[in-house]
């Protein structure tokens, strides 16, 4: 995560939005294999990391996303009150909303980083939430803050 | 000032002498103009050295979590010390916080409350004054005379000089104490509390990037913001941390912007604002422009102040059914 990808697809252009998605591994990351087995259309942009939980997703790993030169993050668990480890996600909220707003805070586009609960019945919803994101992370263009410039020690 | 400062003295002196606890974490004088620096006590003489003023702006808290650590390798009985520590309002917040945290142990500490007029913060009587290195300094009659290095003497009123956080602090007097000495000053009005934080929040995106890594761009990375705060305990700090290896062995603007983040977001629901990590730094670095930005987004969202009460457990460790999710990304 930390190497430097230099070469975006296509050049200026061509350029496409890359997404980290971090998902949970009960309602989110199932919600995410029930839109590939229903054959819903989403855009390919996306980079899925599964976790087992949201509340499992430390909030630097969304800072540190951004700082490897992913364009946009997306973070989604279960809903309210349906987390397999009971209150998981409910910590996270809490997390999550103090972490978007110290990035808005220090000048990183609150286009960049979402937040959406996705259950593992909502292959459509996974679907239009990934559209919403990416459309999103179009309008700001490609990452420029916080990208780290120097290549990491092997 | 010095009459307090005489009370206090006695006071420590009979806790040693009396036995009540086997050291003592107080404030002596340092070697440079408005410093202080904390020092253990563990003899009754040795309380003479103690001293109260405008300059004792670091957190003895900070001290006290490695204290109550069981040594490593020993064997059979162990019993913690008995520590006294002198608290003006923020210092006895940063306790609670410890011992809510399971840092500390009640019982084995005597917290000695304090009322504190505030804190200079001596970046910001450089800044005023223009001054770029302090020979001297004195503070009477709500006024600081500094001397500059080149020997231009200048004064600054004593209100001008405090700490921001002093200036808007609610709790002068310590919120748990085993006994206080000195005053209550009145709580200052709460309207400027923010104000350095809604100010650059106005700004735009570009503009507060800009300032963010401006400022940090002087940080030489000695973490002296860490080893200054109270709730910086942890064994292993992000920071020092080699898998995941947060932050690069680089000189990367980046890095220093990953640290900062994560510094400040970690002070979630516990920052009590008390400056030591501003006094700390020594490159002058505004650290409190990010804490006060989780800490009020912490007051607005989940409502209360961070440690406060031995009942209440942090923001962070607890959540409601119906906490806010405006922020949240729907189809």
């Amino acid at each position: 995560m930390t190497q430097k990808t230099k070469a975006k697809t296509g050049g200026a252009n061509g350029w496409e939005p890359r997404i980290a998605a971090f998902l949970c591994n009960w309602c989110s990351y199932a919600g995410a294999d029930l839109a590939g087995v229903s054959r819903i259309q989403y855009p390919p942009n996306v980079r899925v990391i599964r976790v087992p939980c949201s509340g499992r997703i430390n909030p630097l790993f969304i800072v540190k996303a951004i700082q490897g030169g992913m364009d946009g993050v997306l973070v989604s668990g279960c809903h309210p009150g349906d987390c397999h480890y009971i209150s998981g996600n409910l910590y996270a909220r809490r997390k999550f909303a103090l972490m978007k707003n110290l990035l808005e805070y220090v000048g990183i586009e609150p286009e960049r980083v979402h937040f959406s609960w996705v259950s593992a019945a909502e292959g459509v919803r996974f679907a239009e939430v990934l559209t919403k994101v990416i459309e999103s992370v179009r309008e700001v263009g490609p990452a420029t803050r916080m990208i780290k410039e120097f290549e990491a020690v092997p | 000032m010095s009459e307090l400062q005489g009370i206090l003295r006695r006071e420590v002196a009979k806790l040693l002498e009396e036995g009540t606890v086997d050291l003592f974490v107080g404030y002596v004088d340092a070697d440079l103009p408005l410093k202080t620096s904390v020092r253990f006590l563990r003899s009754p003489e040795e309380a003479e050295a103690l001293v109260w003023n405008a300059s004792c702006t670091s957190n003895p808290a900070a001290l006290l979590p490695p204290l109550f650590r069981r040594p490593e390798g020993l064997r059979g009985e162990w019993t913690p010390p008995r520590v006294g520590i002198l608290a003006k309002g923020c210092v006895s917040r940063s306790v609670v916080g410890l011992i809510n945290a399971r840092q500390v142990p009640r019982d084995s500490l005597y917290i000695l409350g304090i009322g504190c007029d505030g804190v200079i913060d001596r970046h910001r009587v450089m800044q005023r004054l223009g001054v770029a290195e302090l020979a001297e300094a004195s503070v009477e009659d709500g006024n600081v005379t500094v001397r500059a290095t080149d020997g231009t003497a200048q004064t600054l009123e004593l209100v001008e000089a405090l700490y921001a956080g002093c200036r808007v602090c609610r709790h002068h007097a310590a919120v748990i104490a085993d006994a206080t000495i000195g005053g209550e000053p009145a709580p200052s009005d709460d309207e400027t509390r923010y104000a350095d934080v809604e100010a650059f929040s106005e700004r735009s995106s570009e503009e507060r990037w800009m300032a963010f890594m401006e400022e940090i761009s002087r940080c030489v990375r000695c973490y002296a913001c860490r080893e200054a705060c109270p709730n910086c305990y942890c064994n292993e700090c992000f920071a020092d941390e080699t898998a995941p290896k947060w932050i690069g062995v680089t000189t990367d603007p980046a890095d220093l912007a990953f640290f900062h983040i994560g510094r400040a977001y970690h002070q979630a629901g516990r920052c009590v604002d008390c400056g030591a990590c501003v006094a700390a730094c020594p490159q002058g670095i505004d650290l409190r422009l990010l804490n006060q930005k989780v800490n009020q987004d912490v007051a607005v969202l989940f409502g209360g102040e961070a440690s406060v009460s031995l009942e209440e457990p942090e923001p962070l460790c607890q959540f409601a059914m119906e906490d806010d999710q405006g922020f949240m990304t729907e189809p």
